[in-house]
């Protein structure tokens, strides 16, 4: 038996560390700008991201006025919007999620949430950052190259990514992008391996891994599973550039490209699409299995209630983690290869969905018996529930080999991965930066517009992307610059376009109200004390708020229990920090 | 409150929105309605699962609130409850993954006595090739391709001289007979999709793909391209005609074989190349 339960009896004396180890910094370059404390590396990874993510945010605006009122905008042509397709696309997936989720969050909670000073190797956690920039500004560099941007959509797909049909094919575009896929991994895995190496040396005494909160166990996770999924993003992209710039073959067929016979010969371009998927599927994952950590910590905070079924919750997560390693085909079903291999890819996609489903049961049996306060972090954790399920079980169509057929490469593929991988794991991110700020910033964030930001960014976009699964069912394609004149799409399909867009417009605004949020409560929100929640996990019991450098000041926290303990019978709170020994009384004096 | 109501309307609003909707699939023209039967089985389970765990958290948010002196309950684990879910779930997803596998059987495996017919793709633009009257499809090169010969017809395979090539046009099919679209790309992928015809498949240069379908309806139907193959993606159009049998071979006897393409192109560049030197 695991020991979830408070054991009050073992009381370890807690044990005086110095943090000599630390580079403590002597300027205000070194504190603020090339600082090794992860929680300012944290918010240096969070404003690049959310920089980047405002980039994506416009050109999926400037992509629904296309879509929903073709014709108007002159200035969205074919190849800008296809442009504009691929970069919201690598930019949302990897420069915002992956960022934001591992970089982001990952650097703030894992040293606090476990309990140590820093990340074990602070230094190289710095360098990750920069190299994060770096590949962010490349990227960016796009708009601005010859050519513009590649416009090979995200898969960057060969032959066509590097050939001359495509914008960006015979220009910079392809090749900035490639680049800055490349730096990125090399700062990813330098941030990555910290992050690992953190939680498996760095965890306070006491702090089991059977004990840790489950926001770590996502964000670890979804660490190791980025350090094995991204190699293959980085050598097909190594590939993809030796056959652009040195006219090798690893993805290049007999070709004739407008009439014209190319040299190259011999290559796949499914290989290609094989060590994409081979990353592209784990990424899903590496994006939502820390949402699902840090919404089952939410779900349970504001529930005042143990996460229902730890252990399971736990499991379940590492069971999704390795199955996805083995259901990468499914997003090549109809893509030419052996098609015996549906079989197998649609057999391991769907029994994933049993520990996923799990996961669902068992934050909703959290919400069971509990005693549910609905502020803004629930509120979120509750629309995750919602759009996650709706999107998740979407994906049970398309997991579906034969279903798949007729739904693929249309516009219910896009509302599925928007539902499922978009607007869910979002909502867990504003859900978290409501529930984290406090300790970030040490105020409130503004209740009035978070309930405003809250209702128009969930139902705007459930209205957004519910409908548009139907558009799919109808026979729309996606990645259409235009629909033209096509027999079966009948006249209203048009009008449900024109009314998604609107809602992609007002959602997108709302996301304006909540950065004005962000800064605004900076100086005029609520003070919030140090744990404003009532939560019991570590990083709410720091001597400072916001944490000082080193966190814990002069004594490293001792664990005593998991991070679960509301609501206990008997107990004379109704939490219990995970670093105090007995039932009743509050931490630091029961420590002292 | 509320937000029991709105999440109440969710649930019950995706599900009036599914039955009402007037955006559902084109009426089907091939035999591949078991696909539209798997889809509906899949929308009976996930549309119950959903509303089921929507109604389930919104019945928590109005029973469960906060309260002031509301405690709640203390349960780590339940082990009884959480097999008994996990068994459930199982059985739901093998009641969709085994008519979804029994169907994905059926559609890659070709019946015999089927028809070869062979599309291809080029930005941004179909082509199409069906076998002539020894009923065989010759061998082709995408090296082969030029002077002429714009699908890469090998020349020397006799096989391939009586080939019917339709460059750019519409590709008739019969009515009621299986037919094995054998798809190919000269420059980049595409995708042969016809909406109607629930079956699509990606076209890869240097490789051959395939899927089978039985037209079961006659009429025209528009092929769009489903991988985006560059700048005019959505302008690659096709047409396929689905004819009765006598409509189709009126058709058939209008079509040019590869050898009579071949005479016609040297005819034309011997006249082009006649007239520029006489100037």
């Amino acid at each position: 038996m695991v020991d979830i339960r408070s054991d009050a009896s073992q009381a370890i004396p807690p044990a005086e560390v110095e943090d000599a180890e630390l580079y403590h910094p002597k300027s205000w370059w070194t504190k603020y700008v090339f600082s090794q404390d992860a929680k300012i590396i944290a918010i240096q990874y969070s404003m690049t991201a959310t920089a980047i993510g405002m980039v994506a945010l416009v050109l999926s605006w400037l992509m629904r006025l296309q879509l929903g009122f073709p014709g108007t905008f002159d200035f969205i042509d074919a190849d800008h919007y296809y442009q504009f397709i691929t970069m919201h696309g690598m930019i949302m997936v990897i420069y915002l999620l992956t960022a934001l989720f591992l970089g982001g969050f990952g650097n703030y909670l894992i040293p606090l949430m476990v309990g140590a000073r820093d990340m074990v190797f602070p230094y190289a956690n710095m360098l990750s950052y920069w190299l994060y920039l770096l590949a962010v500004l490349v990227l960016a560099a796009g708009f601005f190259a010859p050519g513009g941007p590649t416009g090979a959509g995200w898969t960057l797909y060969p032959p066509q990514a590097i050939l001359s049909g495509t914008p960006g094919g015979k220009d910079w575009g392809i090749l900035l992008m490639l680049f800055s896929l490349i730096l990125f991994i090399i700062g990813f895995t330098m941030g990555g391996l910290n992050y690992v190496v953190t939680v498996l040396q760095g965890r306070a005494r006491g702090m089991t891994l059977m004990r840790m909160p489950l926001t770590i166990w996502g964000i670890f996770t979804a660490t190791i599973m980025a350090l094995l999924a991204f190699p293959a993003l980085f050598v097909a992209a190594v590939m993809m550039l030796f056959d652009r710039l040195l006219g090798t073959s690893f993805f290049m067929p007999a070709i004739v490209e407008m009439g014209e016979q190319l040299q190259q010969g011999g290559g796949s371009p499914i290989l290609f699409q094989h060590l994409f998927w081979f990353f592209g599927h784990p990424e899903v994952y590496i994006v939502a299995l820390p949402a699902f950590g840090i919404v089952s910590d939410l779900i349970s905070t504001h529930a005042r209630k143990n996460i229902f079924g730890y252990r399971m919750m736990v499991w379940a997560i590492v069971i999704i983690g390795a199955l996805s390693f083995i259901v990468w085909a499914h997003h090549m079903y109809v893509s030419g290869m052996n098609p015996k291999f549906g079989f197998f890819f649609a057999t391991t996609t769907l029994i994933i969905a049993v520990p996923t489903a799990i996961k669902v049961y068992n934050w909703v049996l959290t919400l069971w018996r509990g005693d549910i306060h609905l502020s803004l972090p629930m509120l979120f954790a509750l629309a995750f529930i919602v759009t996650f399920v709706n999107g998740g079980l979407t994906g049970l169509f398309l997991g579906n080999v034969v279903v798949d057929v007729p739904l693929s490469d249309t516009m219910f593929v896009v509302a599925h991965f928007h539902m499922v991988m978009g607007v869910a794991p979002i909502l867990v991110i504003f859900g978290a930066i409501y529930h984290w700020y406090p300790k970030v910033t040490g105020r409130m964030l503004n209740e009035a517009m978070g309930q405003i930001h809250f209702w128009v960014t969930f139902l705007g976009a459930y209205l957004i992307f519910f409908p548009m699964h139907y558009l799919g069912l109808l026979g729309i394609p996606r990645r259409y610059h235009e629909l033209g004149e096509t027999a079966f799409i009948p006249e209203s399909a048009h009008t449900l376009n024109a009314f998604i867009s609107v809602m992609a417009l007002t959602v997108g605004a709302a996301q304006i109200l909540f950065l004005f949020n962000l800064v605004w409560s900076l100086k005029k929100g609520r003070e919030a004390g140090g744990n404003p929640w009532r939560a019991t996990t570590l990083e709410w019991q720091t001597p400072q708020t916001p944490p000082a450098h080193g966190n814990w000041g002069k004594e490293l926290p001792v664990v005593y229990r998991w991070a679960y303990d509301y609501s206990v019978p008997g107990a004379a709170e109704d939490f219990i920090p995970q670093n105090q020994p007995g039932l009743g009384r509050p931490t630091r004096e029961a420590a002292s | 409150m509320a937000v029991v109501l709105i999440l109440v309307i969710v649930a019950v609003g995706s599900v009036v929105f599914h039955l009402f909707s007037p955006w559902w699939w084109t009426p089907i023209a091939s035999n591949w309605n078991y696909i539209d039967n798997t889809i509906i089985i899949t929308f009976w389970i996930t549309g119950f699962v959903f509303v089921a765990v929507v109604l389930f958290v919104a019945y928590c948010v109005f029973r469960f609130r906060h309260r002031p002196g509301n405690r709640a309950a203390y349960e780590p684990e339940n082990k009884k409850l959480e097999v008994w879910l996990a068994s459930v779930t199982s059985i739901g997803v093998a009641a969709m993954l085994a008519p979804g596998l029994f169907v994905w059987h059926q559609f890659v495996t070709v019946p015999a006595g089927t028809t070869e017919v062979e599309v291809v793709g080029q930005q941004w633009l179909w082509s199409f090739r069906l076998p002539g009257a020894d009923g065989k499809l010759g061998t082709s090169n995408t090296r082969a391709i030029g002077d002429g010969n714009a699908l890469g017809v090998n020349p020397d395979d006799a096989n391939g001289r009586d080939d019917l090539i339709v460059e750019g046009g519409e590709l008739h099919l019969p009515v009621g007979k299986p037919v094995k679209m054998l798809l190919r790309s000269v420059d980049v992928l595409h995708d042969f999709y016809v909406p109607e015809f629930r079956a699509k498949m990606d076209m890869i240069p240097g490789m051959e793909t395939y899927f089978w379908f039985t037209p079961t309806r006659t009429g025209t139907f528009e092929v769009l391209c489903a991988e985006l193959c560059g700048t005019g993606h959505p302008q690659m159009r096709g047409t396929v005609v689905v004819d009765n049998e006598a409509d189709y071979q009126t058709w058939l006897q209008e079509q040019q074989t590869f050898t009579e393409l071949l005479a016609a192109r040297q005819e034309q560049t011997t006249i082009a190349s006649s007239t520029s030197s006489s100037k």
